[in-house]
């Protein structure tokens, strides 16, 4: 089954506009997506109908958002193949499920000494918790280096594999670059000498079928807002095992069982690390952009969006003075680029004048930018929404800026 | 001799006959950049980088004869117009006429659009710091 491009954007009210006297082209999706009417509608229903506490308040409107709220957590169990739901843990984003890992499973397994892995094509929010983590600890953050076209480079990465390895922190699909990590490879080469894997599916969720029991993953996480659901919302998913072993993360409502000013009992996962009042609408508005994906198919979404990734590549590879970025031979639709003698700013100033919207600078990858000898690139990636026209309009008008400086 | 807000007038005038098309805007400022007399390279130093500008900018001064001579830098091509914008707006003035000027020829070619907010900071701090330096200089001069 093909998709119907046009069908599907007719579910995206935000794509009907113009920037700057153009038709809006929006190629920053590697960043947030838009979101379908459905989850617009779900999140002022919410508000209209159903507003009220969860879990706890022994009324009708408080039974229906919980219901509702309970109803995300099973899709988001099967969009990721979790044996449970109690497995799902809901954060605010990708950024906090990491930290939550960082602070939880670190304080209770992670000691002097230990060594954590992660690679040189982590965000910045992959990086940093581990550093914090570290310096608190005195566990040892080791870094398994790439190539230059963006791969992983795997002896090393068994190299650095030792008894000592504790963790491993990788991501699933780089932002800046697009490459995708042979995880399974990973995860099973971590688990033959005892380590534990997080997969930051942060870039992954939305464009690649995962299965977390077939993955054997430890640790799984991803924001709503990449996957057409609402911002402020992100995903843990972990083993209940570990979950269970693992202390909570902040202390308040929700995740006791018992209090007394003696001594505190926790609730069951997942509800122990589900703290205070969550993000109640946008879980139940993160629904209908869970079914429109499922309904979609994970398989034609990474079909149509690898479709424009390779022609964004043929109709550009001519041209004079743009440079790709990263040439892994797995990528998802992210085609990340320089222009010989221009700043990736400049360029983005100018696609931006087009109505074009695209991301520059160092996508929050610093060490990997450093790593490429680059100052940041220009990145256009792609969702189900976008079209080929739409990649013809942007070859076009980065040929123009590319031929300023490329004669 | 012109004054600060005759040069100004000048360049909202020619940013005019370019119409409201951004890229021609932005093509025309990148050109201008172009024009931008080479950075003496014992300048290009942390000291005399601007802070809270994303792209990078150098920016030195000197005094000669009761007048600020200004020159910078930057690693992008938009940038780089702007600077020249300005210096050739504030260049070879005393410091007081630089820090009476009434620097509004930015949002007059239409750039306050463009830019954004993190340009646009960027940009402020490139005029506070064309200022700061006059500011030094008269206190020079008045000591």
């Amino acid at each position: 089954m093909s998709i119907q491009v046009n069908a599907i954007r007719s579910l995206f009210p935000i794509l009907h506009q113009e920037v700057n006297g153009y038709p809006l082209i929006y190629f920053d999706n590697a960043a947030t997506t838009q979101k379908p009417q459905v989850v617009l509608d779900a999140l002022t229903q919410y508000y209209e109908k159903d507003n009220s506490n969860i879990h706890r308040g022994a009324h009708t409107l408080a039974d229906r958002a919980t219901h509702k709220y309970e109803e995300t957590r099973e899709s988001v169990r099967a969009l990721i193949g979790a044996r449970e739901s109690a497995e799902v843990i809901f954060t605010r984003g990708t950024t906090e499920s990491i930290n939550l890992v960082a602070k939880t499973f670190g304080s209770k397994f992670i000691q002097k000494g230990d060594e954590i892995l992660i690679s040189t094509l982590e965000h910045h929010s992959n990086i940093v918790p581990w550093q914090m983590l570290c310096e608190q600890t005195g566990a040892i953050l080791k870094v398994i280096p790439i190539t230059d076209a963006g791969e992983l480079v795997m002896e090393e990465f068994e190299k650095l594999l030792s008894s000592k390895t504790k963790l491993i922190s990788i991501v699933h699909a780089s932002n800046a670059l697009g490459t995708i990590n042979p995880a399974k490879k990973i995860i099973d080469a971590a688990h033959a000498v005892g380590a534990k894997v997080l997969l930051d599916g942060a870039q992954s969720a939305s464009h690649l079928e995962v299965d977390v029991q077939e993955l054997d993953c430890d640790f799984f996480v991803f924001s709503a807002h990449k996957l057409y659901g609402p911002t402020g919302l992100g995903v843990l998913y972990g083993k209940r095992e570990l979950l269970e072993a693992m202390p909570p993360f902040l202390g308040g409502g929700e995740m006791i069982r018992e209090v007394t000013f003696e001594k505190t009992t926790y609730n069951t996962i997942p509800f122990k690390f589900e703290a205070g009042t969550p993000s109640i609408a946008e879980v139940i508005a993160f629904k209908p952009a869970l079914d429109f994906i499922t309904s979609t198919g994970k398989t034609n979404i990474h079909l149509h969006e690898n479709d424009l990734l390779q022609y964004a590549a043929e109709l550009l590879q001519d041209v004079k003075g743009i440079i790709p970025v990263g040439t892994a031979a797995e990528k998802i639709a992210v085609y990340s680029f320089t222009i010989k003698g221009m700043h990736p700013f400049d360029v983005g100033q100018l696609l931006d004048a087009k109505g074009i919207a695209v991301r520059t600078g160092h996508h929050c990858t610093q060490p990997l930018m450093h790593r490429l000898g680059l100052e940041g690139t220009v990145r256009a990636s792609f969702a189900i929404y976008n079209t080929r026209a739409e990649v013809e309009v942007f070859a076009q008008a980065l040929a123009k800026i590319a031929s300023l400086k490329n004669k | 001799m012109s004054t600060i807000a005759d040069i100004q007038n000048e360049i909202v005038a020619e940013f005019e006959i370019l119409g409201e098309d951004r890229e021609s805007t932005i093509f025309y400022i990148m050109e201008l950049g172009g024009n931008l007399e080479p950075y003496p390279e014992s300048f290009r130093k942390d000291e005399y980088t601007i802070q809270g500008c994303q792209s990078k900018v150098w920016l030195v001064a000197e005094e000669e004869g009761g007048k600020v001579i200004y020159k910078a830098d930057s690693n992008t091509d938009i940038t780089k117009g702007l600077i020249s914008l300005l210096i050739r707006v504030l260049n070879q003035r005393s410091p007081k006429e630089i820090l009476e000027a009434d620097l509004d020829f930015i949002p007059r070619i239409g750039m306050g659009n463009i830019l954004g907010s993190q340009r646009s900071n960027g940009l402020a701090s490139m005029m506070n710091q064309m200022k700061r330096y006059a500011l030094a200089f008269q206190t020079k001069q008045n000591a």
